[in-house]
């Protein structure tokens, strides 16, 4: 029996999805509606907005008002949304792919704007629905369908590149720590500005079984030893960083929000009138 | 009050005028030259209205975000001018997809790439019917006055609105940057056309469901308590995603017809002197400023010339050409590419009359003196003789 979550903000028509057996993509797709639902928030106002690739199929199965764009658009589709319907809360759902390389420009322009939209970046370190090419996420080495002979790209830190861009929020989560994401993307959508939240997946389809990564279950044993929380990650020498990878609330500051910034415009004509 | 106020006016800024009057409340774009002033007016206009501007990171994005803007409700347009009208050939499939009314501006320069940034030319012709991927069919409008351009692109609006699709307007460089004389009528006399919206409860709406003898859904926008899917995937009228060949079939089928079948609302033409005419210079633009000068000094000559001038681009005028075809002995094409236009009046003219082509690319315009020489020296009548 489908859960009260699924029955509440599922479109249980749509389902099943179409993700593989051990993809990680449903435990972040439930963080985001968990999150949601913690907050109370109201369905009618509610904005999902996905690119394309695996994850970004997770739109049409929830029961918001949602969008399936193009690839590596979502932010610039939920930008329009946004600007034109502030009382929306509009959240974006990408792949790594989509969302770093493609997509990569409107990241950055998205964060610089600090327009008040929670992107999650379902971060399986490859593309997905195309069959295992490797993406910007793949780490230097590993192997994709497009490198047979291992991947010689330097691979991007998302959570850096949305802090530097000048997002607000930015925290990296995984899915073995679901509470934890699910606290994640409820800070990022409070947050008046512009999160980035980068959840840690897994594809065993493809990224684990080209790189002999094991079962799902292996893969998520791979998050749960090597995720070290930002308090203890500081802490260690450079010699224990080694390998590991830290999670948690990355990054956080108040500026100036984008569509506030504009009314403030709009605000000062009908004034003058 | 005066029933309409006279203003000397700027090509690009009577494109913002109409738009703004046909209900424009949000516009997103990238600067390129010809096209800048548009960006630059709706930037200054807008939030004066409680309206939107946002200067996106490209062209992409651009087209991206005025589409949002209009799912979410809004009534909206970009502009651009050719590379940037190839960057949007993505943004419009997903538009006619997805059936999200906007108004997409070109105004043209010289190409291929980069070409001629600030000389006319009118080489999209073909790109803005087939620049994008896939079966479909499109609007396209072609003013050719500061005048027209102002009334053109309020009816762009009501056609996106009314059909729920993309609308291109096609404009010319010239008449973008060229200042003339412009009568804007008072708001009261405008007929501005808004979209459908849902009449049933949100449970029961369908984003793309047609009734009996409608061809155009209704639409609701996010956040007005109807929620909806919207995909660049083939759909369902649900909405959602379908891999069924007969979904497939039915939306592209329906995605033309609603345009196709709508051909006498949205064909618009203007004929000068074709009545009794042997001869019909079909031109759009700047150009069919030239061959209209051309017309009157060939009628001076003796000789009887007409002015065909589709204002409509796309869909084809295809009923109106035909008629053309079966009363001149002779059609002659001109346009500042090397024969895109040309290639459909042939198609459609080319069975019952003589169909010729004139065209240059240099950045320069074509000259009414070169039309009539074209007309006078007809290489095939003399070949034929």
């Amino acid at each position: 029996m489908p859960s009260q979550l699924i029955n509440e903000f599922f479109r249980t028509e749509n389902l099943p999805h179409i993700w593989c057996p051990g993809c990680g993509n449903g435990i972040v797709t439930r963080a985001i509606v968990k999150a949601i639902d913690n907050l109370g928030l109201d369905k009618d106002k509610v904005c999902v907005v996905s690119g394309i690739g695996c994850s970004s199929r997770a739109s049409g199965y929830l029961d918001f008002n949602t969008m399936h764009t193009t690839h590596g658009r979502a932010l610039a589709f939920a930008t329009g949304i946004k600007l034109a319907k502030p009382e929306l809360t509009v959240i974006v759902i990408t792949g790594d792919g989509d969302c770093s390389a493609i997509g990569g420009n409107h990241l950055i322009h998205a964060a610089r704007r600090n327009i008040d939209i929670t992107t999650i970046v379902f971060n399986n370190s490859t593309y997905g629905m195309t069959g295992g090419q490797y993406s910007p996420t793949t780490p230097t080495g590993d192997k994709g369908t497009t490198a047979p002979y291992g991947n010689i790209d330097m691979n991007f830190d998302l959570c850096e590149l949305a802090k530097a861009a000048g997002g607000t929020y930015v925290s990296r989560g995984t899915i073995f720590t679901a509470n934890m994401l699910i606290k994640q993307v409820e800070e990022g959508i409070k947050n008046k500005g512009f999160s980035f939240i980068e959840a840690l997946t897994t594809c065993p389809t493809y990224y684990g079984r080209k790189n002999k990564k094991g079962e799902a279950v292996d893969m998520m044993n791979y998050l749960k030893e090597n995720a070290i929380n930002i308090a203890a990650y500081d802490k260690l020498t450079d010699e224990q960083k080694d390998g590991k990878f830290v999670v948690g609330e990355l990054y956080k500051n108040t500026r100036a929000e984008y569509v506030e910034e504009y009314q403030k415009i709009i605000e000062s004509f009908s004034k003058e009138r | 009050m005066a029933d309409k106020t006279i203003k000397l006016m700027q090509g690009n800024e009577a494109c913002v005028e109409g738009a703004i009057a046909a209900g424009m409340r949000f516009y997103a774009g990238y600067p390129i030259t010809p096209s800048t002033e548009i960006a630059e007016l709706s930037a200054e206009k807008l939030p004066k209205i409680g309206g939107k501007f946002i200067q996106m990171e490209d062209e992409i994005a651009g087209i991206s975000a005025v589409i949002g803007a209009s799912i979410a409700g809004e009534k909206v347009m970009t502009a651009t001018s050719g590379p940037g009208f190839s960057l949007k050939q993505e943004g419009l499939g997903y538009a006619v997809i997805t059936e999200a009314p906007c108004v997409i501006v070109n105004v043209q320069r010289g190409g291929p790439s980069t070409g001629l940034p600030t000389a006319p030319a009118q080489g999209e012709i073909m790109q803005a019917r087939w620049g994008t991927h896939g079966d479909h069919s499109i609007i396209a409008l072609y003013p050719w006055s500061v005048k027209e351009i102002y009334n053109t692109t309020i009816k762009a609006f009501n056609l996106a609105e009314k059909y729920r699709t993309p609308v291109i307007l096609l404009m010319d460089e010239v008449i973008a940057h060229m200042r003339e004389k412009i009568e804007i009528p008072n708001n009261t006399e405008l007929e501005v056309y808004n979209r459908k919206k849902p009449t049933c409860s949100p449970e029961n709406y369908k984003p793309y469901e047609v009734k009996e003898g409608d061809l155009v859904p209704e639409m609701a926008g996010f956040g007005e308590g109807y929620r909806f899917h919207v995909t660049g995937l083939v759909h369902s009228e649900s909405g959602f995603p379908s891999g069924n060949e007969k979904v497939a079939e039915n939306l592209i089928n329906r995605l033309i017809d609603k345009i196709e079948d709508n051909k006498d609302d949205i064909v618009e033409v203007s004929e000068y002197l074709t009545e009794d005419s042997d001869i019909a210079i079909v031109a759009f633009g700047a150009t069919a400023r030239s061959a209209k000068s051309a017309v009157d000094t060939l009628r001076e000559d003796g000789i009887k010339a007409g002015l065909f001038r589709p204002i409509t681009i796309w869909p084809l005028a295809e009923k109106e050409l035909l008629e053309l075809s079966k009363k001149v002995k002779r059609i002659v094409v001109v346009e500042m590419n090397m024969g895109q236009y040309y290639l459909e009046v042939d198609r459609i003219a080319g069975k019952f009359t003589k169909v010729e082509k004139y065209g240059r690319l240099n950045g320069e315009l074509i000259t009414p003196e070169e039309i009539i020489s074209f007309v006078k020296e007809d290489q095939y009548a003399k070949s034929t003789n």
